[in-house]
């Protein structure tokens, strides 16, 4: 195992790529440390399965370099590299059986054949295929095959890194979870590094460690889970984590006030006077409906899901989403909004900047 | 990498063994006879149109192309017209003994030429068929109705239910929706079933030779007469023959995105 | 997908079945009379019952012409389906030279089957053709119209020449049905190139080479133009197939009772050896056991 290192990484599917646009992946610097589970979460298209390919080897970066160990593999085959991939859709061996599709990574690396054979018992054990290892793999169901797909991922026990690419696309939703948790259990009992891309971020946050969000074939942040929601180091997290995602305002900054349409908000930090475009975030979590505090809002709809209720606003022109405990009664003259200023965010042309903390702003939050 | 060093070669091997005995031919209709018997070259050394002036301002031998036209295309048609309606049925319904049927229809892919050419002769014999295009069209379609039938339920399948039930459900009554939405919608397996029959029809010679005398001679079989008639005129028998491929290489150019596709039948 | 019972759809069957029947099933029926009579003069018919079937099959020209029909399908399966494999696997994937590629192997399968026959009977001539011409510069005596062997090898590559296109387009469509995360697989879990063959391809091919393998078959079994313009079937009757065996009995010497005979024997072989030959090809697969 190893840890990895992606260095000024940046792939283009074109030949002669002219404009920053023509990058499916650009300038990627990033260490992924020995044996932890990450997620590589983004949008369809952001350049996840791109970047994944380069580590794996199945694509060769147009620019930088990757290090395994401090060792330059960049034009090193996917054999030398000695990775394991899994895919969205799965892949199996429709004339072996079960068991003869998990050994055949093993087979290929001639293996001794008595410790094939218990390693794939021990997998097949471990993923709940033991009762299926003698059969054919064609027309086995969906969620098996992939099981079969994620057993052959991670039979190998020396390997640097185990990517997954979107794994349960295919699967029932139902059956996601318990896979998703087999992944967790084979994670904590085989030690491999781990990298899981997908585009749901309920898979991502509760399968990782850390998750690394892309945004147009850019990382923009890494971050626990918890991070991610309360710090977004841009615009783009704070939109895509989060259901709803965040709530964003136009403002105008003066020190630890924001200023929209004539009325200020108080801030826990004091941003100065920066130049560009500023935008507060705020997510619907740490928003409140007052009856006299805050900002005036006209109230669009309301949404009854159980334990929450999701209110949807206007806030001068802006549609804003309030998030209610269910406990918590609406009442026909709540027609302002509150925001909690410790959990405010303060975007400059989209990046997150901090400001200088002070003392001042907290209390009108209770 | 490894695999280009296999692969060239073994593509350019190949494409030379299919291409030279084709160039063959053409090098030979244009020289005249002399210079076939007389000296064997490469290359014509005066190159020569006479050979298809001869064909080309004949009636007798351009006719032949005209006939083959004919029947190939009324072919096309009748085969494509019977088998949509039957390709659908058998994609979407089931009904009593259609896998029966459907399999018999097959059979017939298999039944060989040799075997109908008598009784087709006295079969369209007896109904004052013989010698017209339209006897040829129809004895053709012994082995493309099948053949079509085939290809297109296999591109029917591909499409789904929902489109019918929608469209059903829309309003539309069986044969505008046929018409106007389901057919667009296969346009490329009717291509393919299109590109099969016409070549089936048209590199056929027995049948067509058997169901013909005058009036409705394919080229094929023209050559063939000539052939056995005159004996040597190598240089004229070249030309029809180099006439002959030119239909079927100008279709391949026009469905050749299609080809990969359409040799799978629809159903890989 | 599921199909629904539905009586109706006969009559979207009519057409075909109408169509169908006038040009099989009355002309089999003729066969079929004819086999079991015998004619004078053309138009006076007795009844014989089975004789012309027990004559054919005690006769030696039949079997004799089915054991070359039999050597000649081995002989060009043999060849052409590993051949047009080997070719599909080899064709580039995408770009102007796969377009090239495809309409240049389609050419031979649009020429019609006699002008097939002229192509290879020049070409292969010692005084005119490239071939035959090139063979007795090199010393080797070719000649096709006298020597048996001869005729067998260009009879070979001929078929070869305008059928193992057709292989290979269908291996190729095969082929090209793969999904990339195959291969990418492989090379993750360092399956050689043999393995990657064996494991992805050839088990992804096989429907459509089931189909190549059953066309090949009934088409060679069938073949009729290209060997009678090449050879007429000689020398002797080193390359008469059942076809021109066929043909000749029945046009040539107009002996309709045998020549309907020998029809449906002919029909029924196909049909028989076909079916085993599908049946033995989907079984394989289902014999295993599944768990």
């Amino acid at each position: 195992m190893a840890s990895i290192a992606l260095q000024d990484l940046a792939h283009s599917y074109f030949a002669d790529p002219k404009s920053e646009s023509d990058f499916a992946l650009k300038e990627v610097n990033h260490t992924w440390a020995d044996g932890h589970a990450y997620a590589l979460l983004g949008p369809s298209g952001c350049g996840k399965t791109t970047l994944l390919n380069i580590m794996s080897g199945l694509l060769q970066p147009t620019r930088g370099r990757i290090l395994f160990d401090d060792v330059d593999v960049t034009t090193a085959s996917t054999a030398e590299r000695n990775i394991a991939q899994v895919f969205q859709f799965p892949v199996v061996y429709d004339t072996m059986t079960v068991g003869e599709n998990l050994a055949f990574p093993l087979r290929n690396r001639r293996k001794d054949v008595q410790y094939v054979s218990d390693r794939v018992d021990q997998v097949a054990q471990m993923i709940g295929l033991e009762e299926h290892l003698h059969r054919k793999s064609r027309g086995l169901t969906a969620d098996l095959k992939q099981k079969i797909s994620l057993g052959r991922g991670v039979v190998r026990e020396d390997v640097n890194a185990v990517l997954f690419d979107e794994p349960l696309t295919v699967i029932d939703p139902h059956l996601k979870w318990e896979l998703r948790t087999q992944l967790k259990a084979l994670h904590r009992e085989f030690g491999h590094t781990m990298i899981y891309v997908t585009h749901d971020q309920t898979e991502a946050l509760t399968f990782a460690e850390k998750v690394v969000v892309m945004h147009e074939g850019r990382v923009v942040q890494i971050g626990t889970p918890r991070e991610l929601f309360e710090t977004p180091a841009h615009v783009f997290v704070g939109y895509f984590i989060g259901s709803p995602g965040m709530n964003f305002l136009p403002i105008g900054l003066e020190g630890n006030q924001a200023i929209i349409h004539g009325e200020k908000i108080d801030l826990a930090q004091d941003y100065g006077n920066p130049d560009g475009e500023i935008v507060l975030g705020v997510r619907p979590e740490f928003a409140r409906l007052t009856k006299d505090k805050g900002l005036p809002i006209r109230i669009n709809r309301i949404q009854d899901a159980g334990r929450r209720k999701f209110v949807n606003a206007n806030l001068f022109g802006t549609q804003i989403n309030i998030v209610v405990d269910a406990g918590v009664e609406i009442e026909a003259d709540m027609t302002n909004v509150a925001f909690d200023p410790r959990n405010i965010s303060i975007f400059r042309n989209d990046w997150r900047i901090e400001g200088r903390a002070t003392g001042t702003g907290a209390e009108g939050w209770s | 990498m490894n695999k280009l060093r296999i692969s060239a070669p073994v593509m350019t091997a190949y494409l030379l063994f299919l291409l030279v005995p084709i160039y063959w031919l053409v090098t030979m209709s244009f020289k005249s006879n002399a210079e076939i018997l007389g000296s064997f070259t490469l290359f014509p050394e005066n190159p020569t149109l006479e050979n298809y002036r001869t064909i080309l301002t004949d009636a007798s031998w351009y006719m032949g192309y005209v006939n083959s036209f004919i029947y190939v295309s009324l072919n096309t048609v009748i085969s494509l017209l019977v088998a949509l309606p039957a390709a659908y049925a058998f994609s979407r319904y089931r009904f009593m003994g259609d896998n029966h049927l459907f399999f018999w229809l097959l059979t017939n892919r298999m039944a060989p030429p040799a075997v109908f050419a008598l009784p087709f002769f006295q079969l369209y014999s007896s109904v004052s068929l013989f010698d017209t295009h339209i006897a040829v069209a129809l004895a053709h379609c012994l082995f493309n109705v099948p053949l079509a039938v085939w290809i297109l339920e296999g591109f029917m399948r591909g499409v789904p239910r929902e489109i019918d039930e929608t469209a059903f459900i829309d309003g539309y009554g069986f044969t505008r929706f046929f018409a106007r939405i389901f057919i667009p919608m296969i346009a490329p397996g009717i291509g393919v079933a299109a590109f099969f029959c016409f070549m089936f029809s048209w590199v056929e010679l027995l049948l067509s030779r058997t169901l013909t005398s005058v009036e409705a001679k394919p080229i094929t079989a023209i050559m063939t007469r000539t052939v056995s008639a005159s004996g040597l005129d190598w240089g004229v028998l070249a030309a029809a023959g180099v006439l002959t491929i030119i239909p079927g290489a100008i279709v391949i150019y026009f469905v050749r995105g299609y080809i990969a596709k359409g040799f799978a039948l629809g159903r890989v | 997908m599921q199909r629904s019972t539905n009586q109706r759809a006969w009559f979207l069957v009519l057409p075909v079945l109408v169509l169908v029947a006038f040009s099989s099933v009355i002309p089999m029926m003729t066969v079929v009379n004819y086999s079991f009579q015998d004619s004078f003069g053309g138009n006076e018919f007795f009844w014989v019952g089975l004789e012309w079937y027990r004559e054919l099959l005690r006769s030696e020209r039949l079997w004799d012409a089915l054991g070359r029909q039999l050597l000649f399908s081995s002989i060009i399966l043999l060849i052409e389906i590993p051949l047009g494999i080997l070719v599909a696997l080899c064709m580039p994937k995408k770009g102007w030279l796969a377009s090239l590629c495809l309409v240049l192997m389609a050419l031979p399968l649009l020429i019609p089957y006699n002008v097939v026959g002229t192509i290879w009977q020049v070409f292969g001539r010692a005084d005119i053709g490239l071939l035959g011409r090139s063979l007795s510069d090199l010393g080797i005596s070719f000649n096709y119209a006298q020597n048996a062997f001869d005729a067998w090898a260009i009879v070979v590559v001929m078929d070869v020449w305008h059928w193992t296109s057709l292989v290979a387009l269908l291996a190729y469509a095969g082929l090209r049905s793969i999904p990339v995360a195959y291969y990418q697989a492989a090379r993750i879990d360092q399956a050689s190139r043999w393995s990657v063959f064996r494991f992805i391809e050839l088990p992804k091919m096989r429907g459509v080479l089931i189909i190549a393998v059953l066309l090949r078959f009934m088409d060679s079994f069938m073949i009729y133009t290209e060997p009678f313009v090449l050879t007429g079937g000689g020398p002797g009757n080193a390359t008469t197939f059942l076809s021109i065996d066929l043909v000749k009995m029945a046009l040539g010497q107009f002996d309709l009772g045998p020549a309907a005979a020998f029809s449906l024997m002919y029909f029924l072989a196909i049909l028989l050896i076909s079916y085993v030959f599908y049946t033995v090809m989907i079984s394989s697969d289902k014999a295993e056991p599944q768990s």
